[in-house]
């Protein structure tokens, strides 16, 4: 024996209430399935109620005149036979929940579930349109914000609630904040530092790889390269200088030169002499970008270059306009020493106003500076190369080298350098033992 | 204030209406002696008599011409489609006269007529008792749609529809017809079409829908509420042309908006109101625009199991919106 529920049946498309208006049956009443138990009234229709079962009548739930939703419980009704649908329907349901119990149990002790929730930050830094306009709008810093939303994401109203208290957290105030944060707070405040591009590049180093921390002079020189490729419209130009004679004018003295100075007389002081004097008659060249103006120095101050293992210095061989070539030889020689030695001082790194830098020297015949922040130019001078070159209606073993020039675009136009570029050349190519003293 | 059903609303929109202008005429389907297959135009016949309670052949396209015709001619005509679904062989009538004839003659004519069809599923009515059709409709410049969630906004919508001088589709849900019953002012009133209507405040989270829906999102609302999540509705009311600003200031409330329909999820009524706020509400926002719709199915099944899983229900709405608050 099973009790059986008998419902109130959908009697119509838009019918979802019916209206009992009799009842066929009384409890006790041997019924079949299909049998009316019910006249039933709705607005649309007049209807007899089947019975869902074959059995008796126990109970009459709901009373004559009663208005009943439709699936609600109208009568039970009590079936023969295998029936017994009450019992294990009961137990089940009595199992369901001792089932779920254990489930249920876990979710209370949500002791241990809901720091779970609050580790998992994965959320924290996913920031909406809104929470960032409201973030910039109150100047509010959201590393020091605890977000409510999934995952630890910050929600509107978590900003509009401290906007409302008041209690603003700024950037540079911190708060005690959860210590698992603070390495993730370190590192994002030391990625925006100056060199490093803002985002700083997810790579991984693999195995065997070596990794190299950026500190010191590495940090200092990445710092202006970026600063100046980032800021600086470069263009870039090129001549071709034979320095066929300067060559020969430099052989016929290098040797006793040495004997009477003790250091040696190499090119690149007679290039920098060149520039020098070119600078002279181009101050275009010896200026810099100071936003609003340009600015022409006075002093030609020229910065060469100088490597030492991993690094680069740009010592100033100061006043060069009004030195010899011996002059600038022996301020290249001295600069160059000091810097090997590590024994530079801040006032050997000052004023410089234009660059010069010696690419030659690592076998380079061509090559793109990056001008040295704030200086408007900066001058390569590559590899003296013996080359066949026409000259005079016949090929003859000239010594060429390529002077390339990098050049702020704000400040100077390609006329201007190439007539500087010009004269470079024109003093190079006449320096010769005839007119040329290096003293 | 008197408490009636959603479908006594109907009728005594319609009843008043014809009192006030005798312009105003029905025709339909079984709308006369029968009183119409859902009771909507109960009395009418015996009160107004057959020359203003038209009782038409099973052409759903001359219901809609003859309305419009009439309408040209200076008539206030309020036609029923038996079914939404069946309006399909009256669309070229709606849309390329009816819209489209004030536009067309520069203003000499117009189509003052009133549309009314039963649409939604949840009654075990199958493929051709179920559909919503409101997005057939919704990209017709021309036409209004009106789809109102209760007893209140039915009447006051449907006098304002009739009384519109162009055309306008009254959408109204069957299922909502006797289970939804509401207080109505005795005295005469209109509302405003293309105005929706805040059916809730709340802070938490927006859900905007119309229709049948209103109300399922109302009873999660509630329920929510136990949680401490506080629910805005908004009630679309007229789902074409959209009320911009009423779906601006929704969403902006709390950046959060859930939009709700039964109808297919696909080319909607709120992917139009999706694109609402995605133009206007970006720094509003602070949560992706979710929508909770009918699967993109051709129409709602009649086995139980398969019309449980198509129709909207308070179950899938308060989920929804759960899932939203916590996001």
């Amino acid at each position: 024996m099973g009790l059986e529920k008998i419902n109130m049946p959908q009697l119509g498309e838009s019918v979802t209430e019916g209206t009992i208006s009799t009842w066929l049956v009384q409890p006790g009443d041997q019924v079949n399935k299909y049998d009316p138990i019910a006249e039933v009234m709705t607005d649309k229709v007049n209807a007899e109620v089947p019975s869902s079962f074959s059995g008796v009548i126990k109970e009459l739930v709901a009373s004559e005149g009663d208005t009943i939703e439709v699936g609600e419980l109208m009568c039970y009704i009590e079936i023969e036979g295998a029936g017994s649908a009450e019992e294990p329907e009961k137990e089940e349901n009595k199992q369901a929940p001792a089932q779920e119990t254990p489930v249920a149990e876990e979710k209370p002790s949500a002791a241990s579930t809901k720091p779970e929730k609050k580790q998992d930050k994965g959320n924290k830094k996913r920031y909406s349109p809104a929470v960032m306009t409201l973030a910039q709008e109150h100047d509010i810093d959201l590393n020091q914000v605890d977000g409510s939303g999934r995952g630890g994401r910050i929600t509107r109203k978590d900003i509009e609630k401290i906007i409302a208290s008041g209690d603003i957290p700024k950037a540079g105030e911190e708060k005690a904040e959860a210590p698992a944060e603070q390495p993730v707070q370190a590192e994002q405040k030391a990625a925006p530092t100056p060199g490093s591009s803002p985002q700083t590049p997810n790579v991984q180093a693999g195995e065997g790889d070596i990794e190299i921390p950026v500190t010191g002079v590495r940090k200092a020189i990445a710092a202006n390269m970026v600063k100046s490729k980032t800021e600086i419209p470069h263009a870039w130009m090129m001549v071709e200088v034979d320095v066929t004679n300067l060559v020969e004018l430099r052989n016929a003295k290098k040797n006793q030169f040495k004997q009477q100075e003790g250091f040696s007389l190499t090119y690149f002081a007679f290039f920098v002499k060149a520039v020098a004097q070119a600078l002279k008659e181009y101050p275009q060249l010896n200026s810099m970008w100071a936003g609003e103006k340009i600015i022409q120095r006075k002093a030609i101050n020229l910065n060469i270059a100088v490597a030492k293992d991993d690094q680069l210095f740009v010592p100033v061989i100061k006043d060069a306009d009004e030195k010899s070539i011996k002059g600038i030889a022996k301020d290249i020689t001295d600069l160059a020493n000091k810097a090997r030695q590590g024994k530079l001082t801040s006032k050997d790194m000052e004023g410089g106003t234009f660059t010069v830098n010696n690419t030659g020297s690592f076998g380079s015949v061509q090559s793109m500076g990056v001008i040295n922040h704030p200086q408007a130019a900066i001058l390569q001078v590559e590899s003296i190369v013996k080359k066949p070159v026409y000259q005079n209606g016949m090929f003859g073993a000239r010594d060429m080298v390529n002077l390339c020039l990098s050049l702020d675009h704000r400040v100077l136009d390609g006329l201007v350098a190439g007539n500087f570029l010009a004269r470079v050349k024109e003093i190079l190519e006449k320096m010769s033992e005839d007119n040329t003293s290096v003293y | 204030m008197a408490v009636i059903s959603y479908i006594q609303a109907v009728t005594q929109a319609l009843k008043e209406e014809m009192k006030r202008d005798e312009k105003v005429f029905v025709l339909g389907e079984d709308v006369g002696k029968r009183g119409g297959v859902f009771r909507a135009t109960d009395g009418l016949y015996d009160e107004f008599g057959e020359d203003r309670v038209l009782d038409t052949p099973l052409a759903e396209s001359a219901i809609a011409g003859v309305g419009i015709g009439a309408a040209m001619y200076g008539m206030r005509p309020v036609a029923e489609m038996q079914f939404a679904d069946f309006i399909m062989p009256a669309v070229n009538q709606i849309i390329s006269e009816a819209a489209k004839i004030r536009y067309r003659s520069n203003n000499d004519w117009s189509a003052p007529i009133t549309i009314r069809a039963p649409y939604g599923g949840g009654v075990h009515g199958a493929l051709y008792h179920s559909q919503s059709v409101e997005a057939v409709f919704a990209n017709q410049p021309g036409l209004k749609i009106v789809m109102p969630s209760t007893p209140y906004d039915v009447k006051g919508l449907l006098k304002a529809s009739i009384r519109d001088n162009d055309p306008v589709l009254f959408f109204e849900h069957k299922r909502a017809y006797r289970l939804i019953k509401g207080e109505v002012p005795d005295e005469d009133y209109t509302l405003p079409i293309g105005k929706a209507d805040v059916k809730r405040e709340g802070s938490d989270i927006t859900v905007i829908t119309y229709g049948l829906c209103v109300h399922f999102a109302l009873q999660a609302a509630e329920k929510l509420a136990e949680e401490g999540i506080d629910a805005h509705i908004l009630d679309l009311r007229t789902v074409y042309p959209l009320d911009k600003e009423g779906i601006i200031e929704a969403a902006s409330k709390t950046g959060k908006v859930l939009l709700v329909t039964e109808d297919n999820k696909e080319g909607g009524i709120i992917s139009e109101v999706s694109a609402i706020i995605s133009e206007n509400c970006l720094f509003d926002l602070d949560a992706p625009v979710q929508r909770l719709a009918g699967p993109d199915i051709p129409s709602m099944p009649y086995a139980p199991t398969m019309e449980k899983h198509f129709m909207m229900n308070p179950d899938k709405v308060e989920k929804a919106m759960r899932d939203l608050a916590e996001f």
